[in-house]
């Protein structure tokens, strides 16, 4: 398998913000330590998921916190190491290779720094196929993979060790000691072996991620549509279907906090039929479309709000009246869409009272 | 009275106004020294309006001179990077990112050291005073004559930075010291790099300031000045000599502030038409809207305060085609007198429409009698739906505004905009920069993260007010005239309830006249 290049870093930063749907935080900070990692410890190698071999010993990893206090107390760079070798020593055993548990934002990096230091692969695959907001909503956790144990630490070298036989009690706590470490935590979970991988991931991830960027910037390069570029590249990888479900004006942002939790309402009003608009509900990530009445796209399917004239994905902070959108619906892997997948990050995970309904149909 | 100038890249401007009248306004070239040029101004504003220079109050200077220098990488200082925050931020050295060619002018000098500290106030690492004390002697063997200082979360508790500086000044008691508390907001890199760009001016902002001083004494002017910032707030000579980069990007501020006294607008879009692109930005109380995102300075990713301003292309040299349906974003731009149908050229212009139409007379009108009528139709149309387009773009809300027009190129505008309540045009528009300056006021601004344990929302948000209004009277404003004019909460996302982002600015009129 091919090692990771500091222009697929570059490409990767583009595509996860657009698998973030809005959330996961903008990944300048991760790209510049990823790269950073490439510079110190040398290439990352992307091991695709068939060809991780059953006896493998697999760790998820990715930073927990406010992207607020990382662009301001930006990490020293060891907390993954540090929360890597505490979960090691309580395991008695070593690590053989590291798979993101978010593909979306900037823990699309964190794999990559912790990978390069230890000189392990990354599996090309990851636990959400998208951006979350918490850590038990993982194909992981869903397909029986126990969370814990889950190691944290912080860049003074402070680390805690959870173990609870539950994902969503495991997210809870560990997001308290986050906030004691000073509001950002790197840490480790989800550990399994290779053949556990293999049938609890959302397979290429990565490389999906990497494509997006690769295929917007030569779009850019050669003048063309970024948005039929994007969706022609879509329809050859697993994620099969993207379509612009809206494109128009937004006419209204309103956002609101609850529980920690960036909650809001965005309205477009469509270029070719400014009567029906369409609302999209925000909980950090986007959760669902509407129009009409009808639901135009709805979690886990992704939603992804972008620029009209370039394409680039909007995250939800920077939304805002008057900007020209494509609203781009992305249909997920069958691995995201499945009665006990829709449980954990479906509609009524988030408190939608509406029902799945698959972008395509 | 007061005397607002703008020295920019090519025209030094000059306004003279008494309250929000403007007496006289007059544009000469910017001369290499600086001071020259703003002495010819001044002379010719005040034999204008006939007023002895003791008449004046204040003299108001805005400048896009720093920002030139970091862009054209001329004149600027080796600094010794200095970062407080081990065992935090070690995975990004200062000058990560920057371009090599400056970073190389600045010599690549970093030290980090342990410190800093955590968004509500407790200590990352105490401070390490023996290695500040090292570092402080190395500074001086390396015979650096500028520092800047980067404490993690110094906008909210700036102790270690201040601390650093006196260890710095016990070994290097002339040095000049750029503490990035005093510079920028939450946000590290940015405001780290903003910090050492500072430093590497500072023997460029003690010349230019002193320039300043020299010209107001050659005119015998004893009033005191004051130089903008790129908030559209005031500084006093002694803080720009130490702060010169809190001047960039003042220009567009000054600008759409000057417009918008001259319309006598407080709430409104301003749409400023050059030849080439057209640049819209929203006034809320009478100061820009600032933009959200990082700001690229020389190729240097900052977090300035900047008016939020989109361009589109549209300006009078915009090129038309396709029989007037599509314009611009290429224009002849200042080969304009050479290359539009009116001025003898082969090119069909915006300016050349507006002419056929017969709303402008300029050059020769017989040059674009054959246009068809269709054309001018098709054209006026597109002409009005990109600026319409534009001022809706940058609008909060759906709410029609009024619209002001500043630059020469406003002459395109000549029918009403959907998203306007009305049209503004105000006279002496040209020297808008100028008079921006020159009422601008002082301001005082809060930006820091508050931990909401064992405390409330409004205990906080008090504090936060008392805090930038007692700023705004220590930059000197005039007591009683001080105004909260912006508050921006933000909780942290992924965070529940632990802590929320508070932005405050207060204002208030300079205490002068």
């Amino acid at each position: 398998m091919a090692n990771i290049t500091n222009q697929d870093i570059e490409d990767l930063s583009v595509g996860a913000a657009l698998l973030g749907t809005g959330g996961g935080g903008d990944p300048y900070i991760g790209k510049l330590m990823a790269r950073a990692a490439l510079e110190t410890h040398g290439p990352v190698e992307l091991l695709s998921l068939d060809q991780v071999p059953d006896g493998m010993n697999v760790i998820a990893c990715g930073a927990m916190g406010a992207p607020t206090i990382l662009i301001e107390k930006m990490p020293s760079g060891e907390e993954i190491g540090v929360a890597l070798r505490a979960y090691e020593s309580r395991m008695g055993r070593k690590v053989d290779a590291i798979i993101p548990f978010e593909a979306g934002g900037i823990n699309s990096m964190v794999p990559i720094m912790l990978a390069a230091e230890f000189r392990l692969p990354v599996i090309d695959a990851d636990g959400m196929g998208r951006a979350f907001p918490q850590l038990e909503m993982e194909t992981f956790n869903v397909y029986g993979v126990p969370a814990c144990p889950l190691a944290l630490a912080d860049e003074q070298g402070n680390t805690v060790i959870i173990e609870t036989d539950n994902a969503a009690k495991a997210e809870f706590l560990a997001r308290g000691v986050t906030i004691r470490m000073g509001g950002q935590s790197y840490l480790v979970n989800y550990g399994m072996d290779g053949a556990t991988t293999r049938r609890v991931s959302v397979p290429a991830t990565m490389s999906l991620s990497i494509g997006i960027g690769r295929t917007m910037r030569e779009a850019a390069e050669a003048r063309a549509d970024a948005l039929e570029a994007l969706i022609n590249f879509f329809q050859t990888t697993h994620y099969e279907i993207a379509r612009v479900i809206a494109s128009g004006k937004i006419i209204d942002v309103s956002r609101r906090e609850r529980n920690g939790w960036s909650v809001g309402v965005v309205t477009i009003e469509p270029f070719d039929n400014p009567g029906k608009p369409v609302t999209i509900q925000i909980q950090n990530e986007n959760l669902i479309a509407e129009q009409d009445g009808m639901v135009l796209a709805i979690v886990p399917d992704l939603i992804c709000i972008l620029e009209l004239d370039t394409s680039m994905p909007i995250t939800t902070e920077r939304l805002r009246y008057g900007q020209r959108v494509n609203v781009l619906g992305v249909k997920v892997p069958p691995i995201m869409r499945t009665p006990e997948a829709l449980a954990v990050f479906g509609p009524s995970a988030f408190g939608l009272d509406r029902d799945y309904a698959p972008l395509e149909a | 009275m007061r005397i607002g100038i703008d020295v920019g890249g090519t025209n030094t401007d000059a306004a003279l106004m008494d309250g929000p009248n403007v007496l006289a306004a007059c544009k000469s070239p910017t001369t290499s020294d600086v001071g020259s040029g703003i002495v010819t101004v001044m002379k010719t504003v005040l034999a204008m309006g006939r007023v002895p220079a003791s008449e004046i109050s204040a003299v108001m200077i805005g400048t896009t001179h720093f920002t030139n220098a970091v862009v054209e990488r001329r004149r600027l200082l080796a600094v010794a990077a200095i970062r407080l925050g081990l065992p935090a931020t070690k995975a990004l050295p200062p000058l990560t990112d920057w371009p090599k060619d400056l970073a190389d002018t600045l010599g690549r000098h970093t030290f980090m050291v342990r410190g800093g500290h955590e968004f509500d106030g407790r200590k990352i690492a105490p401070l390490d005073e023996k290695e500040l004390v090292r570092i402080a002697k190395d500074v001086r063997a390396r015979g650096l004559r500028s520092a800047s200082v980067t404490s993690v979360f110094s906008p909210v508790t700036p102790d270690m930075e201040l601390r650093a500086a006196e260890i710095l000044r016990e070994e290097n008691p002339d040095i000049a010291i750029s503490l990035s508390h005093e510079i920028g907001r939450v946000g590290f890199l940015e405001r780290e790099n903003a910090s050492i760009m500072n430093a590497s001016l500072a023997d460029l902002s003690r010349k230019v300031v002193s320039s300043f001083r020299n010209a107001l004494k050659e005119l015998s002017i004893e009033a005191p000045f004051y130089i903008s910032q790129n908030d559209g707030t005031l500084m006093v000579p002694d803080y720009v000599e130490r702060y010169p980069v809190l001047t960039f990007a003042s220009g567009p501020t000054n600008s759409m502030r000057g417009a918008a006294m001259l319309a006598g607008e407080k709430d409104a879009m301003v749409i400023d038409i050059g030849g080439t692109t057209s640049d819209v930005g929203m006034l809320m109380h009478g100061f820009p809207r600032e933009s959200a995102v990082a700001v690229d300075i020389g190729g240097v990713r900052t977090n300035f305060r900047m008016p939020d301003v989109l361009a589109v292309g549209l300006g009078g040299g915009s090129i038309v085609r396709d029989d007037g349906a599509r314009i611009g974003p290429d224009s002849v731009g200042y080969e304009i007198t050479s290359r539009a149908l009116v001025f003898g050229g082969d090119t069909l212009t915006t300016t050349d429409i507006v002419v056929a139409a017969g709303l402008e007379d300029i050059g020769d009108r017989s040059r674009v009698a054959h246009i068809p009528a269709k054309t001018i139709e098709t054209a006026l149309n597109t002409i009005h739906r990109i600026a319409d387009g534009a001022v809706d773009r940058m609008k909060t809300s759906a709410e029609p505004l009024p619209v002001i027009l500043a630059g020469g190129g406003s002459i395109l505008i000549s029918r009403d905009l959907p998203s306007a309540s009305k049209l503004i045009r105000p006279e002496n528009a040209s020297v808008a920069n100028a008079i921006g300056a020159a009422i601008a006021q002082v301001g005082g601004e809060i930006d820091r993260i508050f931990s909401l344990e064992g405390t409330s929302r409004d205990a906080v948000l008090d504090g936060a007010k008392a805090e930038a209004s007692e700023r705004a009277l220590a930059a000197g404003a005039k007591p009683g005239t001080v105004k909260i004019i912006d508050i921006e909460e933000v909780p942290l996302a992924y965070l529940p309830g632990s802590a929320t982002r508070i932005r405050v600015k207060a204002v208030g009129d300079l205490a002068v006249e």
